[in-house]
């Protein structure tokens, strides 16, 4: 049996995520990979925007922003629960997004990113101005979810790093399923037909506004979501989260690992949110390091990291 | 009636005018060709009437409904659609993915469904992956399907891009210089297979340099001269036309001049 591109995906992302626990020397690395899983759950919408439909974003820490401050003030003004808090931050960058990128999507190009950069810092200077409900740049405490609680009573006992970890990792597995649905249906085809030639994607009738929107939209909802899931793991956030340094860090992540797969810009997350860890060794000369290992790959693997190894050990094989 | 009917139509591009009062009309299942030196304007007659430009003056009716400007999607929902004479492919997709892409207008449903993989949206893209196997069957790609569109030769490609026009099962097909890049018998192919869709009652609208293929085929011909319609007519009184024939000459002794 022949596995398609999106099984033989969700199976070594599941597998990943079962198995690598086992050699985790301490439970610090439970934190490490959920901390991969949300990065990876960002930067799989960034494939959507950037793979399939071409278009760039420097500003996509605004949704995650926006996200994680839902999920730490609806709870206390809105008395809503934590968990409906996430979904109230994903509507509500969705209708941002829908808003933003109506205008900003006729853009192309540098122009494009310019104008979502200017989104993004709009987002963190009003998280870390607006004092009185935000209490400003030194950040704010997020209820608990509840969930893990919810499970003990059910009989499933899990300390709060493991809980996160399994808890991110299906997340991530739910978000991968959803991108990689996308890619082979009518509307995936028609965002990468976009991508090809915007002429001939009008030309066979692609209404190339209105799918730039949706990806726009889509991959607003999973930057949302990945900064809800941040900031309900940390029970606290700061403006940082829809920082600049941010929004490019989710690009970057998704470029360096392959923003044409779901898989590639995964591992372009999980690379990036370690690296840093394995580079203290390095201690000043870390930032040096990880500048170094960005310009290296951009030079000799374009398409990205995990694209060009396979192509390798494909090209071996033959 | 005329399904389309261009009237007067004219371009400028920084004051140069492109094209110039430009006026024909084509019936369903009519082949017009438009000739013309390099130069001469055809493929911004083309942009203009598949609105990639918009026109600065005249009108473009398609069966009695005036589309001037209208954007490209919107006329595909009509039933016009065109290829390109420098190839606009969808260079990271697979050949059949290319043709499938023809059917976007009939595959497309809801973006839910497309997320969830609902067995509506596999059902469409079904349906359209097997019409677009047959259209590539038909233009001779049928066994280049999973191939990589960019790495196919320029020839095979053009036919492609024919397949994909054909997938939105127009009323209306612009073709610009099909047969470019082709050898002799893909030239005949291509020829067999205009004749055929316009027997099945599409208009086609043609640019092609090869003259025996377009004197072959052509029910109609528009002769295009720096912008400007100098002739029209059947075939025959085309090449007989004096201007015609000094607009063609007159590139040939410029050509020979500038070697
Ligand atoms: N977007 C544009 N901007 C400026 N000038 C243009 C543009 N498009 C076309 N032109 C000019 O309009 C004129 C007509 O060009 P066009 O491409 O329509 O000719 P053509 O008849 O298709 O020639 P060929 O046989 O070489 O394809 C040329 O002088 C060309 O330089
Ligand atoms: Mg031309």
């Amino acid at each position: 049996m022949k596995l398609s591109n999106k099984q033989a995906t969700l199976l070594v992302l599941a597998l990943l995520i079962a198995i690598t626990p086992f050699f985790f020397p301490s439970s610090y690395y439970y934190r490490v990979g959920s901390l991969i899983f949300v990065n990876g759950i960002a930067v799989t919408g960034m494939v959507i925007l950037i793979g399939y439909a071409g278009q760039i974003s420097l500003g996509h820490a605004g949704f995650a922003g926006i996200g994680a401050y839902t999920c730490a003030l609806a709870p206390v003004h809105l008395g809503l629960h934590p968990g409906l808090a996430l979904v109230l931050g994903a509507v509500i960058s969705a209708a941002m997004a829908w808003l933003i990128g109506r205008p900003i999507l006729r853009l192309k190009g540098y122009y494009l990113g310019v104008a979502t950069l200017g989104f993004g810092i709009l987002v963190s200077m009003v998280l870390a101005n607006e004092r009185d409900i935000t209490r400003g740049p030194d950040g704010i405490e997020v209820p608990d979810l509840g969930l893990r609680g919810l499970l003990k009573d059910m009989g499933l006992n899990l300390n709060n790093s493991e809980f996160w970890y399994g808890f991110t990792g299906l997340a991530l597995l739910l978000g991968a399923w959803l991108a990689l649905n996308l890619f082979n249906s009518p509307t995936g085809r028609a965002l990468r037909a976009l991508h090809g030639s915007e002429i001939a994607a009008r030309t066979v009738g692609v209404d190339v506004a209105r799918l730039k929107l949706q990806a726009f939209v889509i991959s607003a909802v999973y930057a949302s979501v990945s900064g809800s899931l941040l900031a309900l793991q940390n029970k606290f956030i700061t403006p940082d989260v829809a920082g600049y340094m941010h929004s490019i860090e989710m690009v970057t992540m998704a470029v360096l690992g392959g923003a044409g797969s779901v898989l590639g810009a995964i591992f372009g997350a999980g690379i990036l949110t370690m690296l840093p860890q394995v580079l203290t060794v390095f201690a000043e000369y870390e930032q040096l390091m990880l500048g170094l290992v960005m310009m290296l790959v951009m030079i000799f693997m374009r398409e990205g990291l995990l694209p060009s190894v396979l192509r390798l050990i494909r090209g071996r094989g033959e | 009636m005329s399904l389309l009917q261009v009237e007067g139509l004219g371009i400028e591009f920084g004051g140069v005018r492109a094209v110039h009062d430009v006026s024909f009309a084509m019936k369903p299942g009519e082949i017009v060709s438009v000739i013309g030196p390099n130069g001469a304007g055809k493929t911004t007659l083309f942009n203009m009437i598949s609105g990639v430009y918009l026109p600065g003056s005249g009108r473009v009716k398609l069966d009695g409904e005036d589309v001037t400007g209208m954007s490209p999607h919107l006329l595909a929902r009509r039933g016009l659609s065109r290829t390109f004479q420098n190839l606009q492919i969808f260079q990271q997709m697979t050949v059949l993915e290319n043709a499938i892409a023809g059917y976007h207008l009939q595959e497309s449903g809801h973006l839910l469904a497309d997320l969830l993989n609902l067995p509506s949206s596999r059902r469409r893209a079904q349906v359209a992956r097997e019409g677009a196997q047959k259209l590539l069957e038909r233009v001779g790609l049928g066994r280049a399907g999973e191939q990589e569109a960019g790495n196919l030769s320029y020839g095979a490609l053009k036919r492609l891009e024919i397949a994909r026009a054909l997938a939105l099962k127009p009323r209306v097909l612009l073709l610009d210089e099909p047969a470019a890049g082709c050898n002799a018998v893909e030239t005949e192919e291509i020829d067999h297979l205009i004749a055929e869709v316009a027997a099945e009652g599409v208009a086609i609208l043609l640019v092609e340099h090869d003259m025996k293929m377009v004197m072959r085929i052509s029910n109609h011909i528009v002769v295009l001269d720096h912008g400007e319609k100098i002739a029209e007519g059947d075939p025959a009184t085309v090449s007989r036309n004096p201007d015609v024939i000094a607009a063609y000459l007159g590139t040939q002794e410029a050509a020979d001049a500038d070697g």
